[in-house]
């Protein structure tokens, strides 16, 4: 069974963002990118599926900038084969990421796509879901727990009133949560492994996929800020300023 | 413009999320159709056409859609769909599971988890966990928009009295199906819409004390109980008591930070709170830039103190 993760390159989720002073979008400039989590925990399920012999093979994509091969070459020093880079410098929205992946299941004939829920950047939480409703595919998203059968996946998700379980077709789309495995760390001598290991690249032309955005951004700006509060000394001014200031004790 | 807002119920009421993902739809504008698909879904159906400013319920109820998956959940909302320019969800698991699927099905982009409707077609979205507003304009010719529960008031429950239509669900899809489920079970308020949240983090050191410590709180309070990842992860409660970025979204009139430190991503999902405490031994912890009312100090001295000053 061959496994394909679609890994994107976000902004570290340590750093603290900056929006633009005009306003088009956030301060990208040397910022530090990692991989989103939740792609590393994609990354970590498909390497352990093939490490106990489910999976013959972790194919990793990543679309957009040049920058995106560091991400790439992240993934395989976590134990993926190999990874393929759709080279793009405009701006992707899930819909055309969506696009461009079915594009590249259809060239890569994966069984599973293993995606995260949603990237820490913008949050939408639609391209795994997007990709398997273009293939026609089940999905299971928001994964805490995958047992991968003979024809058929038995996933566990975290909703909100708690746990569900379904099993879907395969193949299948399935979105990681965070409690589906703890991602390891990259060895040094994984990481240098991984120089090694093939990537190729495509263009959203040569896949035949046109990439439009759908949605303008009209500008982004920063929320409003919340004062700083005041320390107090003794639980008992705070429950005076809880009962006589904010009003909130019944 | 005629907009199609996709009911969360348990089909014998509706979630309160419906209610306000009903205001959002009416600062939209236009005519309002609302959605019940479910089994044995009559009494959501009819909470539904009580609600002021519907035009029309469509009950889709069909035994298989007792526990809809994604994929029979976008079937019956493409159906329903037809003929509207706008289709609405709430952003919980349930939205966003199956909403995807029918902006894709319908080659249009989704506009996530909505907090502003600047127009039909512009509307304010939280990204990078909320600490940026992005402004986005949708060229498609419909418009599926998932809706943040907490940015938008509630509609009042009664005073409409809308027709309700039955809708053929189509049949049920091969491709996934229904296990099993379990649900946290709680006599307390649900944490989406709770009037007060108790948070304990990672500093709680263990399940037992998260329980022991918090819930005398939580009870004097009436409030519904939360976590930081770390505690979720820690075993020390369950998954959908996760608050934050990648959890849940709550605005409670009092959120209760106990042994939580204050990381971006929890933050961005109790930071619009009406007033935040914190209890915190470290004085230069991040949630007290956030905090309203600050206390320093031990959380296992403190929370009783807090518990035994309420009386
Ligand atoms: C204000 C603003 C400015 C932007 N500017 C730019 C820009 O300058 N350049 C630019 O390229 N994009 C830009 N974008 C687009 C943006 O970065 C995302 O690529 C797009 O919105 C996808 O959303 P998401 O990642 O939140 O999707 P989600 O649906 O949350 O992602 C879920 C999963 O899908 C997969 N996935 C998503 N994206 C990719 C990808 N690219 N490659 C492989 N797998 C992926 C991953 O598995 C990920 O975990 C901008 C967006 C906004 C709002
Ligand atoms: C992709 C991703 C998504 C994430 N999503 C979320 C999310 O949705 N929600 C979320 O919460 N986190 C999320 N996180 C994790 C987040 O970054 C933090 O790691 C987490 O919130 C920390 O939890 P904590 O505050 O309980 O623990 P810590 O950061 O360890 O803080 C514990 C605090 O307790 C205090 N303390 C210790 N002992 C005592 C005592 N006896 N009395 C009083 N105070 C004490 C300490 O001073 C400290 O401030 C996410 C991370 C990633 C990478």
């Amino acid at each position: 069974m061959k496994i394909l993760v679609p890994v994107k390159r976000v902004i570290d989720y340590n750093v603290k963002i900056r929006v633009a002073a005009d306003g088009s979008g956030v301060e990208t400039a040397n910022v530090k990118m990692s991989m989103n989590p939740f792609d590393e925990i994609a990354v970590e399920e498909a390497v352990r599926l093939r490490e106990a012999g489910v999976a013959s093979e972790v194919v990793l994509v990543s679309c957009g900038v040049a920058g995106c091969v560091d991400t790439l070459r992240t993934g395989m020093a976590l134990g993926a084969d190999r990874a393929l880079h759709v080279s793009s410098d405009a701006e992707l929205q899930p819909l055309a990421v969506a696009r461009l992946l079915k594009a590249v299941v259809g060239r890569e004939q994966p069984h599973l796509v293993i995606c995260g829920k949603q990237a820490i950047d913008d949050d939408a939480n639609q391209t795994g879901q997007m990709l398997a409703a273009l293939l026609g595919w089940g999905q299971a998203a928001f994964a805490s727990r995958v047992q991968i059968g003979d024809n058929r996946a038995s996933v566990t998700r975290e909703i909100d009133g708690g746990l569900e379980t379904v099993s879907v077709a395969l193949p299948a789309v399935i979105t990681t949560d965070l409690r589906l495995n703890e991602p390891r760390f990259a060895s040094l001598p994984n990481i240098m492994k991984a120089k090694k290991k093939p990537l190729d690249t495509v263009t959203p032309d040569e896949l035949g996929v046109d990439v439009t955005p759908r949605l303008k951004t009209l500008k982004v700006a920063e929320p409003p800020k919340r004062a700083a509060g005041v320390k107090l000394a003794s639980v008992a001014e705070l429950v005076a300023k809880l009962r006589d200031e904010a009003k909130v004790l019944r | 413009m005629s907009i199609l807002v996709i009911a969360e119920h348990d089909n014998a009421g509706l979630r309160p999320a419906t209610l306000n993902t009903l205001t959002a739809a009416a600062k939209i504008g236009g005519p309002v159709t609302v959605l019940v698909a479910g089994s044995e879904c009559a009494g959501a159906a009819a909470a539904a056409a009580a609600l002021p400013g519907v035009a029309r319920v469509l009950s889709a109820d069909a035994p298989h859609l007792a526990h809809p998956t994604a994929e029979d959940m976008a079937a019956v909302a493409l159906i329903a769909a037809a003929g509207h320019s706008h289709v609405l969800a709430p952003s919980g698991s349930f939205g966003k599971n199956f909403m995807p699927r029918v902006a894709a099905t319908l080659d249009v982009a989704q506009v996530s988890d909505i907090v502003e409707v600047v127009s039909a077609d512009t509307f304010v979205r939280p990204i990078y966990a909320g600490n940026a507003l992005a402004t986005v304009q949708s060229a498609d010719a419909v418009k599926v928009i998932t809706v943040r529960a907490t940015a938008f008031d509630p509609v009042t429950a009664s005073g409409g009295n809308a027709p309700v239509e039955a809708l053929q669900a189509p049949p049920p899809s091969p491709l996934s199906a229904f296990v099993s489920q379990e649900l946290s079970t709680s006599p307390r308020p649900e944490l989406g819409n709770a009037r007060v949240v108790v948070t304990g983090g990672r500093a709680l050191g263990s399940a037992e004390a998260y329980r022991s410590v918090l819930e005398p709180l939580a009870d004097k309070l009436g409030a519904a109980m939360g976590a930081s990842r770390a505690a979720v992860d820690a075993g020390y409660a369950p998954n959908d008591f996760q608050v934050g970025q990648t959890g849940k979204i709550v605005a409670p009139d009092l959120y209760v930070a106990i042994g939580v430190s204050g990381a971006i991503q929890h933050l961005a999902g109790m930071k619009d709170s009406k007033v935040i405490v914190a209890i915190n031994k470290d004085a230069d912890a991040p949630i007290f830039q956030v905090a309203d009312y600050g206390l320093v100090g031990d959380l296992f001295e403190l929370v009783p103190q807090l518990v035994e000053a309420l009386g």
